[in-house]
């Protein structure tokens, strides 16, 4: 399985490279939505910096929709669903390695976010090591997550609009987690935010081991 | 066309015809028995406004709020109940030795009595916040979970109206009712840990007695409501089972019409031939 | 000899639709088959149950020993199918492609040299994204990764299509190679000299079944395996 999984990651990240969908529109869009959060809310620094953790969270999730649309249209586009099935490949694995390609570039988008927000919304960057394992945990949870709801709307016609209906309430707890922790992180309380990272951890296992397990039914008759 | 349609071997959608009889006798007593539940429960019901509306006294610190005792409550466990029937029946589909399309059409019966009864229980707990708490809404622990579980299962019947191959879409649904169900307690504790605001329950007698004619009332909601929910998901499977009845015997006609192209290009093919 | 293909009344629904409507075949371990058939008859959708992508819904269908109603997944690496799909990224070379089609499916990578010249797809082709390609090009690429995986089942669907004459006696040479090696094949092709000369049999598809060769198709046969309005497989 790991070796399916890494190929498959390496597969995938290769095409984001070529490609460069993520870099040139995925992060612009989020660059966009973070700008739309600052007129929204105006320019009462003081609100902002209140609710940078939440705003933050909220981009990421937006982002991250697209980059699944994105990691599904990969292979739904020379009937490459049919394609991974006949690859021999694990899907197991390939649960794996679509998760993991999909959680790399978030991190590096919510690194840009992060540093673009922390501009933004006047809110100092503090609490770095939480910050990171913030990211880290709350990714896996999203990239497994979404990684599942894409496959199974992938096999639907109306995959477009079922993929957020899907994917958002079940994902509500990592937004609330990291946007805890975020906060706890900023106001230098990191201790405070050391729960929420549990929450995070229990909710990423949970899900990438369901992930692992269901995704082969779901690749065969999804 | 009904010349193409091969004889129906009785084996195909029924039980056969030697338990034909058998058969029929069975459905009826469950028809009867479905016709009592369902009737027992309108009648619970019936009752249930009666005391709880005219009979029932108002309570001394809520007033007539309190009346919502005999919905609230109820509903909300009648919710619950029908999403933890819909995650067994799903769990069922999904273990090998269980798997049956029936588990699959009780699983979405029950999702969809369990959407009703959420959202019910949405609507009588915001008006019995907007007296008690002075809004409509409270960031309550259970209330936002409750929420949050709606737009769940909102989107898990948006799932299984997707059009698709009754096994495909019975797996595909069985796996998200899965996934959904897991993601309940997560919510729950992720939520109350965010705010601890109110009382455990979001009605909570608190300090009011329930006791007597109140608690008798209420019991009944309970009951009432719960045999509205076992008729509601009865008739709901009973459909869905009729449902997939007919798209079989369409299937047969359809094996059937699928046949007769390939006799219909064997006499073009010998003609071509010889 | 066991048989490298063995359908009984095997029936595969899309949705309600029988795309195998109870169609039985033998096919033995090296024999070289033509399909033929009408546009929608059903030779495609063969191919695909052959390679484990269709559900059987009825009926007994056993391929490489093993069976389909049991489990579609195993075969997988054994097959190899030639579709209408190319199954390659867009983004990708040629030979990136094919690495990753011998890497998924564990296939040693020193085939893919060879398998790319035997193509034709060399010097700068091979470096190419495959969305700038020729769907020439891209069919030879899907035929190359066939070849380097050697699998022991070949599934052509209409392997000559789109190719130029060089290409299509390349196809030819490497479907005699094959079965020379001991490999079945089983060809859709709706060009019926050319698919006459390289196999063993023809077997005419129509309406989701095999024809007989009286040209007989019994209409009223049990569909045995459909019960209770839920379809199944035979445990027989």
């Amino acid at each position: 399985m790991w070796h399916d999984a890494v190929v498959v990651a390496g597969k995938d990240l290769r095409i984001e490279w070529r490609s460069r969908v993520g870099l040139n529109q995925v992060v612009p869009f989020a660059l966009v939505v973070l700008l739309l959060f600052g007129l929204a809310l105006g320019p009462d620094a003081g609100r902002l910096r209140a609710a940078a953790a939440g705003l933050f969270w909220v981009t990421v999730l937006l982002a991250c929709l697209l980059a699944v649309q994105r990691s599904v249209a990969v292979e739904t586009a020379d009937a490459g669903r049919d394609g991974l099935r006949l690859s021999g490949l694990d899907a197991g694995g390939i649960f794996v390695g679509k998760a993991a390609a999909l959680a790399l570039q978030l991190l590096v988008l919510e690194v840009v976010l992060a540093v673009v927000a922390a501009l933004l919304y006047a809110t100092p960057l503090s609490g770095i090591g939480l910050l990171a394992a913030t990211c880290v945990l709350a990714t896996a949870g999203l990239a497994a997550v979404g990684t599942f709801y894409g496959a199974v709307s992938a096999g639907t016609r109306v995959r477009e609009t079922l993929l957020p209906l899907l994917f958002f309430p079940v994902v509500a707890p990592v937004v609330l987690a990291a946007t805890k922790a975020f906060s706890a992180a900023l106001s230098h309380h990191s201790g405070g935010g050391l729960g929420w990272l549990g929450l995070l951890a229990i909710f990423s296992v949970a899900y990438v081991a369901i992930g692992t397990i269901a995704f082969g039914p779901l690749l065969e008759d999804g | 066309m009904s010349a193409l349609v091969p004889p129906v071997d009785h084996g195909l959608f029924g039980e056969g015809a030697r338990s034909d009889a058998a058969a029929a006798s069975r459905q009826r007593r469950a028809q009867l028995a479905l016709r009592v539940v369902g009737v027992t429960g309108l009648l619970g019901v019936v009752l249930t406004v009666w005391l709880g509306l005219w009979v029932t006294p108002p309570d001394a610190y809520m007033g007539n709020l309190v009346r919502l005792l005999y919905i609230h409550p109820s509903m909300a466990w009648d919710a619950f109940l029908a999403y933890g029937v819909s995650f067994l029946a799903s769990a069922c589909y999904l273990w090998p030795r269980t798997r049956d399309l029936r588990f699959d059409r009780l699983a979405g019966a029950s999702a969809e009595a369990g959407v009703v009864f959420t959202a019910i229980t949405l609507v009588t707990g915001s008006l019995w916040g907007r007296p008690t708490w002075g809004t409509w809404w409270v960031w309550d622990p259970l209330l936002t979970t409750t929420a949050l579980l709606f737009v769940l299962y909102l989107g898990y019947l948006a799932l299984r109206k997707v059009p698709g191959d009754p096994e495909v879409r019975a797996k595909r649904t069985a796996v998200g009712a899965l996934v959904a169900f897991i993601d309940v307690p997560i919510v729950y504790f992720s939520v109350t840990w965010w705010k601890s605001l109110h009382q455990a329950p979001t009605i909570s007698p608190g300090k009011s007695d329930v006791h007597g004619l109140m608690a008798w009332t209420m019991l009944l909601s309970f009951v009432a409501f719960s045999l509205v929910y076992v008729w509601f998901v009865a008739h709901r499977y009973r459909l869905a089972g009729l449902q997939a009845r007919e798209e079989a015997e369409g299937l047969a006609l359809a094996l059937a019409e699928r046949r007769a192209e390939g006799a219909a290009s064997a006499v073009e093919e010998n003609e071509v031939w010889t | 000899m066991p048989h490298a293909v063995r359908f009984r009344e095997a029936v595969a629904l899309a949705g309600r639709f029988p795309l195998l409507s109870g169609l039985s075949l033998e096919v033995a371990e090296g024999e070289v088959v033509h399909l033929r058939g009408a546009n929608g008859a059903g030779k495609t959708s063969l191919l695909r149950a052959c390679a484990g992508l269709l559900a059987i819904a009825g009926g007994t269908a056993v391929v490489l020993g093993h069976d389909l109603c049991l489990d579609r997944q195993s075969l997988r690496r054994e097959v190899g199918l030639l579709g209408h799909a190319g199954f390659s990224y867009e983004e990708l070379s040629v030979e990136e492609n094919l690495a990753f089609a011998l890497r998924a499916a564990r296939a040693p990578a020193e085939r893919a040299d060879a398998a790319l010249e035997r193509l034709g797809l060399v010097g700068r082709v091979r470096k190419t994204a495959v969305g700038a390609c020729s769907a020439g090009q891209r069919r030879r690429l899907a035929l190359a990764v066939l070849v380097a995986r050697a699998p022991r089942l070949w599934l052509l669907d209409e392997p000559h299509a789109g190719l130029d004459h060089e290409a299509r006696a390349v196809v030819d040479e490497l479907v005699r190679e094959a079965a020379g090696s001991g490999a079945t094949v089983l060809v859709a092709s709706h060009e019926l000299e050319r698919a006459a000369a390289l196999c063993d049999r023809q077997v005419t598809i129509a309406g989701g079944r095999v024809l007989e060769p009286g040209g007989d198709a019994p209409l009223g046969a049990p569909i045995a395996a459909l019960a209770g309005g839920e379809v199944g497989c035979d445990v027989a």
